[in-house]
């Protein structure tokens, strides 16, 4: 079929607007990275990444209490979320009547739309009080960001997990059934193990969004620039120090700010290169 | 050993059913607590009058309308380019490095925190492209946000179009740019439509890319290039620095009713589509 010079040029356009999602990420990259660059040559990147203090008003730029603070936070949110969302996801694919089922999917859903202000405001009235009342301490703390981040983190384990498990080929099943195997021992004998490489994809992601949400973190981490010795210590993110400084910083200050973005933009890149591995990794087995 | 076996597969049950009522019990608890505690500050007062006294006092209007302008923008912006290249990751070509990179684009932008988004929007839209804190400078980063969400759901709904719609349509001497308009995209657009519905939930809520881009004024807008503070960020700042916990609720109070609406609206089209879909198979 001959093509007319609009439908040529319609092609072209399409072409073009379909290089638009690369282009951004190039150009975020690039920004990024020129952002924060001239601290990183100044400072070192193991000066910055390893120093212990954070004093900008003093030209001090350390960031390790911040990537500590992540970590913590970000390990506390996994084990708040990932059984819990991993059970969500069994209980939707293999247990759930389809009515429960058609009710409880969306409000999964309905989880990942909620505002994460909105999170961390709850977080704020509730889980801090809480933490300092049954606990001890200033309540801001690390205890209360990761149960914040762990429900925050549940959609995308939920939904990432249901898909692995609902792949898991029928036989499986009716193969555990007919030797006489109960419903527990097909998923943990089975099912789970067959569906580990999605749900272990889920867990990376969700790691991922719990190292990158901020503002929920804002509101309830107390953002003390120190390393937590405990879980009921306060921790400053590495999203928070952005988010809580980047208002009023300039000079070095600002760049250091962009440094600690792409400190996040690294890790951030790793773990979904690791996902994208482990997907499809799952697929070719 | 079978009752042992059983015994565990009753306890197994009880448990995942637990988890399932759990988070069902968190989901009603949040939405219940801002309602019950901001439904009764909400008036008519609240939602037509300018703040006052840095949000102390007087009503959120200044607020409603930044919302609402910046996330129809980025909404307008991201839609014509996410189903763009839907469309041509679908209909203009086949699966190969070209669609691998355009893919890889996408996924990688989906898993991008929005503080990165709002560093990227500061650096290059406010003070590279000198648009300010504006409500273009916070369109067009909310923008890059929800892209991958349109590109993604706009994908799958293509897809979804049965083989032989596009047969038929070539049978009839119908072009390619003619059988996407006339028989793929009419079809496809209730599944596109939840998309942009998902992403304009995602931008209303969001507050880490817009707070340093569109700023954080209290005054009405009167052009694309004036700052605003949308619903989220006034919310956070209400919160946050305590200079009203009744006005926060209130507001909260509107974002979670604007966000129960939109699951819902979201929730019916697809339902509806999808009862379509089976439609047509059959």
């Amino acid at each position: 079929m001959a093509m007319t010079w609009q439908e040529k040029a319609i092609e072209r356009l399409l072409f073009l607007i379909a290089l638009s999602a690369v282009t951004v990420l190039i150009l975020i990259t690039v920004f990024i990275f020129r952002g924060g660059w001239p601290i990183l040559a100044k400072v070192g990147v193991g000066k910055f990444v390893s120093g212990l203090k954070w004093a900008p008003s003093r030209g001090v730029f350390g960031i390790l209490p911040m990537i500590a603070g992540s970590l913590w936070v970000t390990i506390g949110a996994l084990i708040v979320g990932v059984p819990l969302g991993v059970a969500c996801a069994v209980f939707l694919a293999e247990i759930a009547p389809p009515r429960v089922g058609a009710f409880v999917k969306p409000a999964i859903e309905l989880l990942a739309g909620i505002p994460s202000v909105v999170y961390g405001f709850m977080g704020l009235v509730i889980l801090v009080p809480f933490v300092r009342t049954v606990f001890g301490g200033p309540g801001f703390s690390v205890l209360a960001a990761a149960i914040v981040l762990g429900i925050m983190i549940l959609p995308t384990v939920v939904s990432i997990s249901y898909d692995a498990i609902r792949s898991v080929p029928r036989v499986y099943r009716e193969g555990m059934y007919s030797l006489g195997a109960t419903r527990w021992q097909t998923i943990s004998m089975v099912i789970l193990p067959a569906a580990r490489s999605g749900i272990l994809a889920s867990v990376i992601l969700g790691m991922g969004r719990a190292i990158g949400e901020t503002m929920a973190v804002i509101m309830v981490a107390g953002n003390a620039t120190l390393i937590p010795r405990s879980p009921l210590d306060p921790v400053r993110t590495l999203t928070s120090n952005i988010a809580l400084e980047m208002g009023y910083a300039a000079g070095d200050h600002r760049t250091a700010l962009f440094a600690t973005g792409i400190v996040l933009f690294v890790i951030i890149a790793i773990l979904n290169l690791i996902a994208r591995r482990v997907l499809t990794g799952g697929v070719r087995r | 050993m079978n009752a042992r076996a059983k015994a565990a597969d009753r306890r197994a049950s009880a448990l995942f059913w637990g988890a399932a009522l759990l988070v069902i019990a968190i989901l009603a608890g949040i939405i219940l607590y801002i309602l019950v505690n901001g439904v009764p500050a909400l008036s008519w007062a609240f939602l037509t009058q300018a703040p006052a006294k840095m949000g102390r006092e007087g009503g959120v209007l200044p607020m409603i309308v930044g919302t609402l302008v910046l996330t129809v923008m980025a909404i307008l912006i991201a839609t014509p380019l996410g189903v763009g290249t839907a469309i041509y990751l679908t209909e203009y070509t086949r699966e190969g490095p070209v669609t691998q990179i355009i893919r890889f684009g996408a996924e990688s932008l989906a898993g991008i925190p929005s503080i990165i988004f709002g560093l990227f929007g500061f650096i290059f839209f406010v003070i590279e492209l000198d648009l300010g804190w504006s409500i273009l400078s916070g369109a067009l980063t909310l923008a890059a946000m929800i892209l991958p969400t349109i590109i993604r759901t706009a994908e799958e709904s293509l897809r979804s179009v049965p083989v032989s719609f596009r047969e038929i349509s070539y049978a009839l001497g119908a072009s390619r740019w003619q059988t996407v308009t006339r028989a793929v995209l009419p079809t496809a657009m209730p599944g596109i439509v939840t998309g942009i519905v998902l992403a304009l939930g995602r931008s209303i809520g969001e507050t880490a890319a817009v707070i340093f881009t569109a700023g954080s004024s209290l005054r009405l807008p009167t052009s694309l290039f004036d700052p605003v503070r949308t619903l989220p960020v006034h919310f956070y700042i209400l919160a946050r620095e305590g200079i009203s916990l009744q006005k926060a609720y209130a507001t909260a109070a509107i974002l979670v009713i604007a966000i129960l609406l939109i699951n819902f609206v979201a929730y019916y089209l697809l339902a509806r589509f999808s009862a379509r879909r089976g439609a047509v198979r059959r």
